[in-house]
């Protein structure tokens, strides 16, 4: 496993370029640049405000600026999860030539899919941080845990990055399943919403990897409350977890790549 | 003991052909299937085929090998094998050096990136280090002659300029052992003359070659060695020369009658002075006869003669048709002997002649019997002269004109003759 690590290691410059040129290709010829980066995270807030409305008009209970920041604090990571996997599992097929004609470590596909969708997250990111330093909210010690929980997450989607790339490239259905998981996902993960409101549920919402880094992020950089320490380490293991398994079974099935595309 | 750099044991690769489930929506109900039915064990191995049995190779260090053979005899897969694309299914295959692999040209060019970000994608691809692609930038450009089409988006380039860039970029990756996959097909003649001068540097400088063509002119030009597949197997392994001849007697249809429909060559033979020869010396005299036999009775044949040189460019060619006014006629059960008288004005080397054999209706395109290489002629000539033909030169005179007086007049009266030294032989 390990000299797999080191192979991927000599073959870091490649990576880099495939991630580049994914982030180039995305913008380039396109109308609206940047705003790119923007728009799913924009879109997923106007949608959390829907919500938001809707119950507190439910509930009788106005909607705080607060709640607000916190979908908006939860939509661009959200948004990454989503492009991320999605871009990830389409990455062998997508770059089937290079599949077939070239000796690499192949996992630089998926990941540099994972990456050029993190580089989309760093831009939502600012903007972010802009809109909290006009409203301010402060900041807190608790933001060092933003790069952690971060971490964590681009380890989970690398994970199943990688898993659902390979499951593609031999059945060629699985991106649309996985289309299909992503769009309803929202609804099983706190999002436009929050883990307390289910009250005693929370925990069975917060079994969703994602779920806690989501919470988390949003109590540390809005609440100024470290994240649940409970949640944040089962969302870590299952994340390592995750990703190590798909690696192991990634480099298995590897040399069966050319035939099979 | 010479250094290998690439060493094939026993290699065999196993495929599957038929049904191969390629989404879940196939797989499942299949799986369910299979599971109420236990005896397919023996079916499914009938499905299988081997692409490469029991291969063996060995390239030495600096050396260039070419492999040929008919389409699906393997060679790709050879390739894919030697490259570590995929894994042989028996057998060991050893790469010492780093390896670089041509099996398409611009691959990994995206459309909508420039000329410019391309090279540096392909050549990071390809094995080079960003540095490496910096410092050698300027002199790939140059190889590919875009150096105005650099900032366009490569989707817009025509396939021609597209096969320049992606060659000038592979042609710079400096490789100990480079595979070479019919990249040297595409293109016009200028750049495939580029691109076989630049294999040849390469060689020159040391880089083990595998070169995979069906051109057999670069394949006998580059190579020294080389191996014939043949559904898989290798048939034979040796000097290019040898090897290239075995490859085009066993595609000669009707060889030794076969497919002949009633007509078959039955052989060749070249005579000086009587005597059956096959060496012979620049301009000699011969007669080549071939001997002609039919089963059937017809009219209006004629027996082509034609010979190749050793790069397979074809050198002469003539015909019955062309030196008789009417054409052949056989009765059946009869044997023809065509005797040709030919001066051999013919380089050094070592030349290939074959015969064909055809009706002369609707432009002779009925095909009784070809053989092909039916007679090898070895011929040795002075060292006055190179290549397959010989001009007979004379080297008349030499005019010299000094550049010292400016004026007309004086350069005019200071030309001088020189005596030609040399004469050629007629």
């Amino acid at each position: 496993m390990l000299q797999h690590f080191k192979t991927l290691y000599h073959y870091r410059q490649l990576l880099a370029m495939i991630a580049w040129r994914d982030i180039k290709v995305k913008y380039k010829q396109s109308l609206m640049g940047f705003m790119w980066a923007i728009l799913m995270p924009l879109i997923v807030l106007s949608a959390g405000i829907v919500v938001r409305i809707v119950l507190s008009r439910f509930s009788g209970q106005p909607f705080s600026l607060s709640q607000l920041l916190t979908v908006a604090t939860k939509a661009a990571p959200w948004a990454f999860c989503v492009n991320g996997i999605r871009f990830a599992t389409n990455s062998l097929v997508g770059n089937g030539n290079l599949v077939t004609k070239l000796n690499f470590p192949k996992e630089i596909f998926p990941i540099a899919a994972v990456l050029s969708n993190l580089f989309d997250f760093l831009i939502a990111a600012c903007l972010l941080t802009l809109i909290f330093a006009f409203s301010r909210v402060g900041l807190s010690n608790d933001i060092l845990w933003v790069p952690v929980l971060i971490v964590a997450l681009v380890l989970l989607v690398t994970g199943l990055g990688i898993l659902l790339s390979a499951l593609n490239l031999f059945f060629r259905d699985v991106k649309y399943l996985v289309e299909t998981v992503l769009t309803f996902a929202i609804f099983f993960t706190p999002v436009l919403y929050d883990a307390q409101m289910f009250g005693r549920w929370a925990n069975l919402l917060l079994l969703n990897p994602i779920a806690p880094v989501l919470e988390g992020l949003s109590s540390c950089v809005v609440i100024h409350q470290p994240p649940a320490a409970g949640p944040i380490l089962y969302s870590t293991a299952i994340s390592f977890g995750i990703f190590i398994f798909s690696y192991w079974a990634f480099k298995n099935v590897e040399p069966k790549f050319a035939e099979n595309i | 003991m010479p250094d290998i750099a690439l060493e094939g044991i026993s290699v065999s690769k196993k495929f599957r052909k038929g049904e191969s489930f390629d989404s879940l929506r196939d797989l499942i109900p299949a799986l369910v299937g299979r599971s109420w039915k236990k005896a397919i064990g023996a079916q499914l191995q009938k499905k299988e085929f081997w692409a490469l049995k029991d291969v063996c190779f060995e390239v030495k260090r600096g050396e260039a090998l070419g492999v040929i053979g008919h389409n699906g005899a393997g060679k790709s897969t050879l390739l894919k094998l030697l490259s570590g694309i995929m894994k042989p299914t028996q057998g060991t295959i050893s790469v010492r050096g780093k390896l670089s692999a041509l099996i398409e040209v611009g691959a990994g060019f995206h459309p909508d990136l420039t000329g410019r970000e391309n090279i540096y994608l392909n050549g990071v691809i390809l094995g080079m280090t960003r540095d490496e692609v910096a410092r050698k930038f300027d002199e790939i450009v140059e190889f590919s002659g875009l150096q105005e089409f650099l900032d366009m988006p490569v989707k817009r380039y025509s396939s021609g300029m597209y096969a320049r860039l992606g060659f000038a970029v592979a042609a710079h990756v400096d490789p100990d052992i480079l595979l070479v996959d019919e990249v040297l097909s595409v293109g016009d003649w200028a750049y495939q003359s580029k691109c076989s001068e630049k294999m040849k540097e390469l060689i020159k400088g040391g880089a083990t070659v595998v070169f995979i063509s069906h051109n057999l002119r670069a394949v006998a030009s580059l190579c020294q060695k080389c191996i014939l597949l043949e559904h898989g197997t290798v048939v034979k392994n040796g000097p290019a020369e040898e090897v290239i001849s075995a490859y085009l007697v066993s595609s000669a249809a009707g060889s030794a009658g076969e497919n002949s429909n009633g007509i078959s060559i039955v052989d060749m033979v070249a005579q000086k002075s009587g005597k059956n020869e096959c060496k012979f010396a620049a301009g000699d005299r011969i007669v080549l006869s071939i001997r002609v036999r039919s089963e059937i009775d017809c009219n209006n044949v004629a027996v082509h003669l034609y010979t190749y040189d050793s790069n397979f460019y074809n050198v002469f060619q003539t015909s019955t048709e062309f030196l008789r006014s009417t054409p052949l006629s056989f009765f059946a059960g009869e044997v023809k002997t065509f005797s040709f008288e030919l001066s051999l004005h013919l380089g050094c080397g070592i030349y290939y002649c074959g015969a064909v054999v055809r009706s002369v209706f609707h432009g002779g395109l009925e095909q009784f019997d070809r053989k092909f290489p039916g007679l090898t002629l070895y011929i040795d000539a002075p060292g006055e002269v190179n290549g397959p033909s010989n001009l007979y030169p004379r080297l008349l005179d030499i005019a010299s004109v000094r550049a010292s007086e400016p004026s007309g007049a004086r350069a005019a009266q200071d030309t001088i003759k020189e005596d030609s030294a040399l004469c050629g032989r007629i």
